[in-house]
C-alpha cells in the first residue's frame, strides 16, 4: 500500500478533488434549475443553466411535433423503450419477441403518422427529437441487418461477378463519410426518381443510413463467416442440403451468435451517427435543441447547457449498450 | 445445364446492373436538363461567386468552383493532419495510462475513454464550438497565452513564418481595430473541429493502444524487469516495439475514421471539402457531380492513408525480423 503514498499521487488527488468540486459547484450548487432566464443571465457563467432544459424540454424531446398531439410520440417512445428492455432480458427471447418487435414498430409508425383511427395526420417533416433518433436507429438496424447478411454471403460466395459487386459496394461506402451518403440521400435520390415520384426526406435519409450501416455490418458478419470451419459446410452439403439450407440452418446461426458483440458495436455507432441527419435538415435530438434555442434570444446564450444535457442522454444510451455488449460476450 | 447456370446467372446480374445504371443516368441527365443544368464537370471552370474566409491559398469570389474545391480539400487535410498528430499523442498517453499501476491515473484514463467515446462526435464539435464562441473574450480583450499568442473570439493568433525577399521572417500578429492581422489565425471553427476530433479519436486510439500492449505476453515485461530494466526502459525497449506490430492495422483504421469524420466540419461552418461541395451544389445544381467529387476525394485519401500505414507496418515487420529492434 505504501506505493500509493507518494507525493505525486497526493498532488493528482488534490487536483482531481478540486476539479471535481468546481464541476459539482457549477453543475449543482450554483446552477439554476427553474425556467427563469433572468436568473440564468445573472449567473454570468458561474453556474449551469438547466432552466433551458426545463423550459424547452418539449421541443428538445419531440422537435416540431404539434404541441397538443405530443402524447403520441411519448407513447411511441415508451413503446420503443419497452421493446428494448424486453430484448435485454434473455428470458423474453423467442419467436414472440420477434412478433412483438414487428407489431410494436408498426404501432410506433401509426402513432407518429396518424391519419387512421381518428388520429390527425402528422407529416414526417414535423417528426423530431428523441423518438426520431430511436426510430432512425431501430429501422436503420432492422433494414441494414438483412442487407448486410446478403452482402457478406455475396462477398464470400463463389460467383466472381457477385463477389466483386458486393466488394465494390462495401469498400466504396466504407471509404466515404456518412455525410456524403446523407447528401446523396438528400440531393441525389430525388433525381433518380421518375417524374411524379416523390419520397419524404425521412425515408430517403433512412435508405442512406441503411446502406451505410449495412456495409459496416457486412464486414463484421463476413469475419464471422470466415471463422466457421470448412467441415461444417462440407458436412451439411454431404447431408444433401442446398446452398440456402446450409447457410440458413448451419452457417448463419453459428456466425451470428459469434459476432453478436461486434454487431452491438455497430448498433452503438449507428445510434451516435443518427445525430448527423441534422445536416440534411431532420430535427432529431441534436437538431431539436438548435430548433429550441437558436431562434430565441432569451435562451440562445444557454445552448451549451442544452447540448450538455443531450450529450448526457446519448452517453447513457451508449454506455448502457456497451455494458450490455460486454455482459453478452461473457454469456456466449 | 447445371454447369451453365452460374454463368447465365452472372451474365444476368451484369446485364441488370448495367441496365439499372444506364436507366438512372438517363433519368438523372433528363431531370438536370429540365432544371436548366448541363450535366458534366464543365462547371468547375465557372466563376464560383462565393468567398471562403478560412483558406490556405488565395481565393475570392471571382475564382472558379474548381479552385474552391482545392481550398476545401486543403482545409480538410489541414484539420485532419493536426487532429491526427494530437490524437495519436493523447491516445497513446491515455492508453498507457489505462494500464498504469497507479489507480488514480488508470481510473482517470478510463473515464476519458468512456466519456469521449460515448458521445456523438457532432455533439462534441458543437459543444466545443459553443464553448469557444460563448466564453472567449472579444479581440481587444484577448487572453495572452504566450509571447505573441492571443486567444479571443476571433480565434488563436500565432506568429507564422513568411517568405520575403530577405528570406524567412516571423510574422507577428497585431491587434487591429476589430481583429488580429498578420501572423496566422486559427479560427474558432477550425479549433472546434480539431479539438473535438482529437478528443473523440483519442478515446478509440487509447483502446487500441491498451489492447496492443495487453497482447504482449506478461512474461516479457517480467523478464525485462528481472534483468534490472526500469519500468520506463521496459516499456520503451520491450513492450512498445512488440505492441506496435499489432497496433498499426487498427490504428490505421482509426486514422481513416478521423479523416472521414473531419467532414462534420460542415456543421459549424468550417470550409472543408464537404462544406464547399454543399455550397456549390445548392448554388449550381450539380448535385451528382459534387457528391461524386466528395466520394472520389475521400476514397483517394482513404487509400493513400491505408497505403502509407501498411508500408510503415511492412517496414517495421522487416526491421524487427532483421533483429534491429
Amino acid at each position: 500500500m505504501k506505493k500509493y503514498l507518494r507525493p505525486g499521487n497526493f498532488l493528482i488527488a488534490a487536483v482531481l478533488a478540486w476539479a471535481g468540486w468546481l464541476l459539482f459547484d457549477w453543475a449543482v450548487l450554483q446552477a439554476v434549475f427553474r425556467p427563469d432566464a433572468a436568473a440564468c443571465h445573472a449567473l454570468q457563467g458561474n453556474g449551469a443553466c438547466w432552466g433551458v432544459v426545463t423550459e424547452k424540454f418539449r421541443v428538445i424531446l419531440f422537435g416540431r411535433y404539434p404541441l397538443d398531439q405530443q402524447w403520441r410520440p411519448l407513447v411511441a417512445l415508451l413503446l420503443m423503450f419497452g421493446l428494448l428492455g424486453a430484448s435485454a432480458m434473455p428470458r423474453c427471447h423467442g419467436k414472440r419477441l420477434f412478433t412483438a418487435w414487428g407489431v410494436g414498430l408498426l404501432l410506433v409508425l401509426l402513432l407518429l403518422k396518424g391519419g387512421l383511427f381518428g388520429l390527425d395526420n402528422v407529416d414526417t417533416p414535423r417528426w423530431g427529437g428523441l423518438p426520431l433518433t430511436l426510430l432512425l436507429t431501430l429501422f436503420g438496424l432492422g433494414g441494414a441487418f438483412p442487407l448486410a447478411v446478403l452482402l457478406a454471403l455475396g462477398r464470400n460466395g463463389r460467383l466472381p461477378v457477385l463477389r466483386s459487386l458486393c466488394t465494390t459496394f462495401i469498400e466504396i461506402i466504407r471509404g466515404v463519410p456518412l455525410v456524403a451518403v446523407l447528401f446523396m440521400a438528400a440531393f441525389m435520390f430525388p433525381l433518380f426518381m421518375p417524374k411524379g415520384w416523390e419520397f419524404p426526406a425521412l425515408l430517403r435519409v433512412l435508405v442512406g443510413i441503411i446502406l451505410f450501416a449495412a456495409a459496416y455490418m457486412a464486414e463484421v458478419i463476413r469475419g464471422g463467416l470466415l471463422a466457421i470451419s470448412r467441415g461444417q459446410h462440407e458436412a451439411a452439403q454431404a447431408l444433401g442440403l442446398s446452398y440456402w439450407q446450409v447457410q440458413l440452418t448451419v452457417v448463419l446461426p453459428q456466425t451470428l451468435r459469434n459476432v453478436l458483440p461486434s454487431l452491438m458495436n455497430s448498433a452503438i455507432a449507428l445510434f451516435k451517427d443518427t445525430s448527423l441527419v441534422i445536416i440534411v435538415g431532420l430535427f432529431e435530438l441534436t437538431g431539436a435543441l438548435g430548433l429550441a434555442v437558436d431562434g430565441d434570444p432569451k435562451w440562445r446564450a444557454f445552448a451549451l447547457d442544452g447540448y450538455l444535457f443531450i450529450a448526457f442522454i446519448y452517453w447513457l444510451g451508449c454506455f448502457a449498450m456497451s455494458r450490455y455488449s460486454r455482459a453478452l460476450e461473457r454469456l456466449i | 445445364m447445371t454447369k451453365a447456370r452460374p454463368y447465365l446467372l452472372q451474365a444476368a446480374i451484369i446485364g441488370a446492373v448495367l441496365l439499372a445504371l444506364y436507366g438512372l443516368a438517363s433519368v438523372v441527365a433528363a431531370k438536370m436538363r429540365a432544371l436548366g443544368v448541363e450535366p458534366g464537370f464543365g462547371f468547375l471552370w465557372q466563376r464560383a461567386g462565393f468567398d471562403i474566409g478560412d483558406r490556405l491559398i488565395a481565393f475570392d469570389a471571382a475564382d472558379t468552383y474548381g479552385r474552391a474545391f482545392l481550398v476545401g480539400l486543403l482545409n480538410t487535410v489541414r484539420v485532419a493532419l493536426v487532429a491526427i498528430v494530437a490524437s495519436v499523442l493523447l491516445g497513446g498517453l491515455v492508453g498507457l495510462g489505462q494500464l498504469s499501476r497507479n489507480p488514480l491515473v488508470a481510473k482517470l484514463s478510463e473515464a476519458h475513454v468512456e466519456i469521449f467515446r460515448n458521445v456523438p462526435l457532432l455533439l462534441q464539435v458543437l459543444i466545443v464550438y459553443v464553448l469557444l464562441i460563448g466564453r472567449l473574450p472579444l479581440p481587444h480583450e484577448a487572453w495572452q497565452l504566450g509571447p505573441d499568442i492571443w486567444l479571443s473570439k476571433s480565434g488563436l493568433a500565432i506568429p507564422w513564418p513568411v517568405l520575403t525577399e530577405t528570406g524567412w521572417l516571423l510574422d507577428h500578429p497585431l491587434l487591429g481595430r476589430f481583429t488580429f492581422t498578420g501572423g496566422a489565425v486559427l479560427t474558432p471553427e477550425f479549433m472546434a473541429v480539431a479539438v473535438a476530433l482529437t478528443l473523440y479519436t483519442s478515446a478509440y486510439i487509447a483502446e487500441t493502444v491498451r489492447g496492443a500492449v495487453q497482447s504482449v505476453p506478461h512474461a516479457q515485461s517480467e523478464a525485462a524487469l528481472a534483468m534490472g530494466l526500469s519500468e520506463v526502459q521496459t516499456l520503451r525497449h520491450v513492450v512498445v516495439p512488440q505492441a506496435l506490430r499489432s497496433m498499426i492495422p487498427p490504428l490505421a483504421n482509426q486514422l481513416l475514421n478521423l479523416i472521414k469524420n473531419s467532414s462534420l466540419a460542415v456543421a459549424v461552418g468550417y470550409p472543408d471539402l464537404v462544406a464547399v461541395a454543399d455550397t456549390t451544389l445548392t448554388q449550381s445544381g450539380h448535385a451528382v457531380e459534387c457528391i461524386a467529387i466528395i466520394m472520389a476525394v475521400y476514397l483517394f485519401l482513404s487509400l493513400l492513408t491505408a497505403a502509407l500505414m501498411s508500408a510503415w507496418h511492412g517496414r517495421l515487420l522487416r526491421q524487427q525480423a532483421g533483429g534491429r529492434i
